[in-house]
């Protein structure tokens, strides 16, 4: 046994295995969990990180449209951005997505989870030399909730009714409670600017561990070293260079040859022929991205629930995620929540391809005739080939659908949340109320299933300021399986986020809280070599 | 390979590389033609009474037909600047909608439409735009907030800086090759010429350009990949960078020019004037430089012309395969969030290039002629 934790540990100092992953084996070994984390703790303190160097990144999905201003941050280009030269209130725990202090020290909600205390860090510069004050915070809260506001955390923030300062903490009065309230300040759009970003939004000065030294939107950006960073433990090299790659086989060319150290967005098509050169290291991290079939419960034929479950048992999981993610990714359970949320509730079987079970509900629907379903390219990578597959998974069961390739510009517009039966991705959001409120609210604008349910939006208020972490989960199992057996949508994957790196990138952490190690990938990783 | 039926049929030929660019050979065609035409209705305008006009055309007819085109191209960019606009309201979803994406809320939504007015009718927007473009103001990009001119000043001279570099290098390069062509015709020299030149445009220019980075950049790591420019770049580092793109950029424009030059000399070679150079016993490249090559220079600037268009405004995949920040990808991602002053801006200057060439081209090929030249 001495033997194989030993070997776990050595993977930890190569950094081949992460604290969750370690904690599951070393726990199959009959290692107590107190023991483990600690041995966890020295393996990776073995592994010192290294200070230096000159850090390029080869990213997917800058445009030259792309905005300084955070608060209008769209783009995987302009997330990193805002991560390396900008600081939120709070950080989510890469591991285990709990909140963890950033630029708000502690925090403290009121009985009712509907008034927040936040405590605001002390002697934090930003850029250009102005301490950071609770009056900078406020402003810039404010600024992203504004009736005026063209902020992307608008719909986070709409729960907020009042934003104060009282002496050095900040306090937040919601509408309602709302036990997640500290998960939601993780939003990137979120970035505290000196005076809140009124004087100037597009000056990308913050507190982060970088300084921006140049942009050029959709091109390239620049950054050095922060020297007065408020932290110690982040920002490993001296100066980091973005490129924008939006041409993935580019971006594969210019990580094998060792023009860059990193690279995003690796296509699962080619990803075992990446795997093949000597000095690349490929990163897959799970996360909470989804890929969906969504049916609008309130049209027809999609009003009757027999079709719906027809049609989710006639959805060949495992084949999906071979086929369509290259087996980066996990199986979905037609509900949007996986085991990196927080409060996940375990146990819900899972849903399998049978078609007997799919031929004995289309029959007792009624339906008959073919069902359109309306795909493209840009709702997820593989959609189209994903469609064709359905289609073939559900001839089996006797159900024919008819799949329509529409155009990818405006897909967004004319076909998602418009058409009955289309294909979309979901990215994850930081807390199941969240995700639960952004897309299956009764009143939600984003509820693309159109799953309209008095009950389901109760125990979902219920649960919000619920500070009963048992009670919580139990009725967010309740909220699974309502979506699961009676929603609108099928579920078949979600997807890992598959990077790249050369193996002188040491210290990438694996965070399940959004691609490119949370976005913070360039504050967090170290040059060896 | 068409080798050997080319010799006999010149300008079967010249259709025939013409015809494998549907779009090219149209607006060859009808270039060439408008050219004369209009200088032909000029000339006969002043067999009557002589206006003012019609003694500044008879006087200095070049002059006039520059005259003439320019005043053409005005209404033209005007009618341009229309369709894009028209375009681009056409595509779904306007620039609140697509630029927010997946993201957008309603609130959200509204107030981007509120902020940039367009919750306006179109045609105010339009006349607006076009009342500030009158006065050199392009506006500010929509999503980036600024200056259109700015921004695309730096992008048109990445573009032009490339174009240029792989002009100077395909165009003597092409004409000498077609040269050379006709002198060894049918030869092995003309033959290999011929199969690596329409090879290379055979073949798309992405995977031309990937075969290019494979071999260069990957495998022997000796040219410089990505070819991101920016502006503290020296200009030895600019000139390394562009190299691949350059590299592809030309053999993908060669065989075009190339087999244009062939034809056109080929066709002049038959005449009794030249069997004549060849009978006072001048030499093979004598006799195609210096009296085939000058009669068969008019539809080799033509296609020389819309070569060096295509430089400039149809790049995009080069842009994308080499990550060069051009004009292309530019424009394609205004389009893509329909980001109208940047667009407008991107499609006039696109065709602004179009038609400065193309009437270059015509002039040149006036003053090339001595039977245009010298109208009676």
């Amino acid at each position: 046994m001495t033997d194989f934790t030993n070997y776990l540990a050595r993977q930890v100092m190569l950094g081949k295995m992460n604290r969750r992953e370690f904690m599951g084996r070393a726990a199959a070994f009959g290692v107590t969990l107190a023991a483990a984390g600690t041995m966890f703790d020295t393996a990776a303190k073995a592994q010192e990180p290294k200070r230096g160097g000159h850090l390029k990144l080869g990213l997917e999905g800058a445009a030259a449209t792309d905005s300084k201003d955070p608060a209008k941050s769209l783009s995987q280009f302009t997330f990193v951005m805002g991560r390396n030269w900008g600081d939120m209130l709070v950080e989510s725990e890469p591991l285990t997505g709990q909140p963890v202090p950033a630029l708000a020290e502690s925090w403290e909600p009121s009985a009712d989870a509907a008034t927040w205390t936040f405590k605001i860090r002390q002697g934090v510069k930003f850029h250009d030399g102005k301490e950071l004050t609770v009056d900078d915070v406020v402003k810039t809260l404010q600024r992203h909730t504004d009736e005026k506001s063209e902020s992307g955390a608008l719909g986070v923030m709409k729960s907020i009714k009042e934003i104060k300062a009282d002496g050095g903490n900040l306090v937040l009065v919601l509408t309602e409670g709302n036990a997640d309230l500290p998960l939601l300040l993780t939003d990137y759009h979120l970035v505290i600017q000196p005076n809140g970003g009124l004087d100037d939004p597009n000056a990308m000065i913050g507190t982060g561990p970088y300084k921006v030294t140049s942009f050029e939107p959709g091109v390239r950006a620049t950054f050095e070293k922060n020297a007065d960073d408020w932290r110690t433990d982040r920002g490993y090299v001296d100066t980091i260079e973005m490129i924008a790659m939006n041409d993935a086989t580019a971006r594969i060319a210019a990580l094998s040859s060792g023009q860059v150290h990193y690279i995003n967005r690796v296509d699962p098509k080619t990803v075992d022929l990446l795997k093949r050169a000597p000095t690349v290291e490929i990163l897959n991290t799970s996360g909470r991205g989804h890929y969906v079939f969504i049916m609008h419960c309130d049209t027809a034929p999609f009003d009757n629930n027999d079709l719906r479950m027809a049609l989710k048992y006639s959805m060949d999981r495992e084949t999906m995620v071979q086929k369509i993610l290259g087996g980066y990714g996990k199986v979905g359970n037609d509900f949007p929540i996986n085991e990196t949320y927080a409060l996940f509730p375990e146990g819900i079987e899972q849903r399998a391809y049978d078609p007997d079970k799919a031929a004995f509900h289309y029959k007792k629907s009624g339906h008959s005739g073919p069902v359109l379903l309306r795909t493209s390219d840009v709702a997820f990578p593989g959609a189209v080939d994903a469609a064709v597959l359905y289609q073939e998974s559900a001839k089996k069961a006797g159900i024919e659908i008819e799949v329509k390739r529409e155009p990818g510009d405006g897909y967004w517009s004319n076909v998602w949340n418009v058409q009955p039966f289309s294909t979309s991705y979901w990215g994850g959001r930081p807390t199941q109320d969240q995700m639960y409120s952004t897309a299956y609210l009764s009143t939600a604008d984003w509820n693309d299933t159109r799953f309209k349910r008095e009950d389901f939006d109760k125990i979902l208020l219920e649960a919000r300021s619920e500070l009963d972490e048992a009670k919580r989960k139990d009725m967010y199992r309740t909220m699974a399986m309502m979506v699961r057996d009676e929603g609108g949508v099928i579920l078949p994957m979600f997807n890992d986020f598959v990077n790249a790196s050369t193996k002188q990138v040491k210290g990438y952490v694996h965070d399940i809280g959004n691609d490119m190690s949370n976005g913070y990938v360039a504050t967090r990783v170290w040059l060896e070599g | 390979m068409t080798g050997g039926g080319s010799t006999r049929d010149p300008a079967a030929t010249m259709a025939g590389v013409a015809g494998s660019d549907p779009q090219l050979s149209l607006a060859a065609g009808t270039d060439a033609s408008t050219g004369n035409q209009s200088l032909n209705t000029a000339t006969s305008n002043d067999q009557g009474a002589l206006s003012p006009w019609g003694k500044f055309v008879r006087k200095s007819p070049l002059a006039a037909l520059i005259l003439q085109r320019l005043a053409l191209s005005v209404g033209l960019l005007f009618a341009v600047s229309i369709m894009i606009f028209g375009g681009v309201e056409a595509l779904p979803g306007d620039f609140a909608t697509t630029y927010l994406g997946q993201s957008a809320t309603p609130q959200a939504v509204a107030n981007i439409r509120k902020d940039l007015g367009l919750d306006q009718p179109a045609t105010t927007r339009y006349f607006q735009w076009l009342g500030g473009a009158l006065q050199g103001d392009f506006g500010n990009s929509w999503a980036s907030r600024n200056s259109v001119g700015e921004q695309i000043g730096r992008r048109l001279g990445n573009s032009l800086f490339l174009a240029f570099f792989a002009a100077i290098i395909s165009i003597p390069l092409a004409i000498g090759l077609g040269m050379l062509a006709v002198q060894f015709r049918d030869r092995m020299v003309d033959k290999v010429i011929n199969v690596i030149s329409l090879a290379a445009i055979s073949l798309p220019e992405f995977f031309v350009g990937y075969l290019l980075i494979l071999f260069f950049a990957v495998q022997m790591g000796v040219a410089t990949f990505p070819a991101t420019v920016y502006d503290s770049m020296g200009l030895t580092e600019r000139l390394s960078a562009i190299a691949l793109p350059t590299a592809t950029l030309v053999l993908v424009v060669l065989a075009h020019m190339m087999r244009m030059t062939r034809a056109a000399i080929l066709n002049v070679m038959s005449s009794a004037y030249v069997e004549t150079a060849e009978l006072k016993g001048l030499s093979g490249l004598r006799i195609i430089a210096r009296h085939a090559a000058p009669n068969a220079v008019a539809p080799v600037i033509n296609v020389v012309a819309l070569n060096l268009a295509y430089l400039v405004v149809g790049v995009v995949v080069v842009e994308v395969v080499f990550v060069y920040p051009g004009m292309g990808q530019y424009m394609v991602d205004a389009v893509t969030v329909r980001d109208m002053p940047v667009v407008q801006a991107c499609g006039l200057i696109f065709a602004a290039f179009y038609i400065f060439l193309n009437m270059v081209a015509d002039i040149l090929a006036i003053v090339a002629n001595p039977r245009l030249r010298h109208p009676r």
